[in-house]
This record gives C-alpha cells, sequence and structure tokens, in this order.
C-alpha cells in the first residue's frame, strides 16, 4: 500500500473561516444577471433619494465624487450560495448622502438603471451599513458588476445590493422589489438564512 | 476588470424543463403577448436570463419581463404579470 495523499487543503485564508449556513467559498466573483447590462454616461448619471414628501435630493457623477469617501473591506453572501470574503470597496456612505435628507419613512425602494428594484428598512442604510461603491479591487466598478456605481449592503444576501443604483425612494409603507415579488425573503439576512418567503 | 461583449441569455426552450415541472403542457410553445408592447410570440422566442438567482424572461421586442421562475427547495413562484395571457395549443 502507498501512502494516502492528504489532499488540497484549500487556501490558507480559508481556514477557520466562517460562513453563514448553506454558503460555500468562492474566490472568483460570479456575474448573475436578470436582463441587460444598462450603460448610463457618467454625464447623464444621476443618483437621488426621494423622500415621502416628494422632495428629491440629487447628486450628479462629479457631486459624488467631490463627497468624502470609505473604502470597506467586507464579506459578500449571495443568496445563491456563494461567498467571497474581504472584498475591497469604495463609495460614499450612504450617512452622508442621508445628512441634509429629513424624512421619518421606515422603508426604502432601491431603484436601478434597467428598471431592477430592492426593499430594505431604512435602518438597514444607515449607521455605516451601506454604501453607494463605484470602485472594486482599485478598479472603476465594471457595468457587469454594477457599475458606474452600485448599492453595497453586505450584511443582507447581495440581490440587495442593488447594481447600476440609480435612486432611493422612501416610502411610509414596505413595497417588496423585483425578487421580493417573486418568492425570495422580504428582508434576507443570511445569518439566519433567509433566503425564500416564508424563511 | 473584463466584461463580456454581450449579455449572455438563452431562448425561451430554457424554461421548457423548469415548466414541465408546473404545467402538464409544453408551455413553451404557447403563444404569449408581452404586456409593455404588445408583441406576441411563443414562449420560446423570449430572452431567458438567469437560472440564479431566478429566471428571468424578456420579450425580445422591449426587453420588458415577461415571466420569471424562482425555484425554492420545496416551491416555485411563477410571475406572469408581464404577458397579457397566454394561448395554448390543445388537441381538438
Ligand atoms: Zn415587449
Amino acid at each position: 500500500m502507498g501512502f494516502i495523499s492528504r489532499g488540497f487543503r484549500g487556501r490558507p485564508r480559508d481556514e477557520g473561516v466562517k460562513l453563514p449556513p448553506g454558503q460555500y467559498l468562492v474566490h472568483d466573483f460570479p456575474v448573475l444577471s436578470a436582463g441587460p447590462t444598462p450603460r448610463v454616461p457618467l454625464d447623464r448619471w444621476e443618483f437621488a433619494i426621494d423622500t415621502e414628501d416628494g422632495k428629491t435630493h440629487r447628486w450628479s457623477w462629479q457631486e459624488l465624487m467631490a463627497l468624502p469617501s470609505e473604502t470597506p473591506t467586507v464579506d459578500l453572501h449571495c443568496v445563491t450560495k456563494w461567498s467571497k470574503l474581504g472584498t475591497a470597496w469604495k463609495g460614499v456612505s450612504l450617512d452622508t448622502l442621508f445628512a441634509d435628507v429629513e424624512s421619518s419613512a421606515e422603508y426604502a425602494l432601491v431603484y436601478s438603471y434597467g428598471g431592477y428594484t430592492t426593499n430594505l428598512p431604512v435602518e438597514d442604510l444607515l449607521d455605516g451599513k451601506a454604501w453607494i461603491t463605484y470602485e472594486f479591487d482599485g478598479e472603476e466598478l465594471a457595468p457587469a458588476h454594477g457599475g458606474p456605481a452600485r448599492l453595497l449592503v453586505p450584511h443582507l444576501y447581495l440581490w440587495k445590493s442593488a447594481k447600476w443604483v440609480q435612486g432611493i425612494r422612501l416610502l411610509n409603507e414596505d413595497w417588496p422589489g423585483f425578487w421580493e415579488t417573486a418568492g425570495y425573503h422580504n428582508y434576507g439576512d443570511p445569518w439566519r438564512e433567509q433566503r425564500y418567503q416564508g424563511d | 476588470m473584463t466584461e463580456p461583449e454581450q449579455d449572455s441569455y438563452q431562448d425561451g426552450n430554457a424554461l421548457a424543463g423548469p415548466l414541465r415541472e408546473i404545467f402538464a403542457v409544453d408551455v413553451t410553445a404557447a403563444l404569449g403577448q408581452c404586456v409593455h408592447c404588445g408583441l406576441s410570440g411563443p414562449i420560446a422566442s423570449l430572452r431567458v436570463y438567469g437560472p440564479g438567482p431566478g429566471m428571468v424572461a424578456r420579450c425580445p421586442g422591449c426587453e420588458e419581463v415577461v415571466l420569471r421562475l424562482v425555484r425554492g427547495p420545496d416551491s416555485a413562484w411563477l410571475d406572469m404579470r408581464g404577458t397579457v395571457n397566454l394561448r395554448i395549443p390543445l388537441p381538438g
């Protein structure tokens, strides 16, 4: 008998990693698409926050770039079960964008170029939990990954981190978004494995 | 990062297997009409994105969503709000 190979044990950084239930680790960055990739020229790009009183706050690309940026390094968890750890982003905190927004709305509907929507509680966008990102891994964010700008809400499943983000509508009642009206969970906490309605 | 030259989608025949699980007839042969632009055509002519997180079938005329299918472990969700109706050929 020969010796028994211990086999490939994975990269050292994979050891001791704790993932949310049902997730597996990937090192590439899979692209999932629900439609054609929108191409938004930066001179026509804008981001808006629409309040429940009908007031709209707008930022052009230049105005977004002029705001103080942050460089969060976060773990991503996709509802299709892959997780990618330690991803490096650059963007503007939603706390910065909400600084002058007067609102008492509890719900947000995020909408994107191309028609995608996703909903989440306003409190999940604030207190350092969410960003409008425009760089990934030191490079401008590619259209396939949501560029020019993407919402990043890493504590929820990745479908909440809307690609090609165009705006956030603040609402007094919850308004389920694209996947939330097609069987996926309304909140989507990966650590509680809230994948589908009823989970 | 590199990006694909063209968005990748399959034609509506990709829905044949997943929909056979729900319907007794082959729905890909049925004629559907798009709510958004009125275009009529067989379900097999739709542009299907996915399969994850769900299959999203879009109109080849206007690219709006005609049909969505999400398959969970013990349920499927079928959203057909983008179709005016389905005309399903049946034996006479
Ligand atoms: Zn159409």
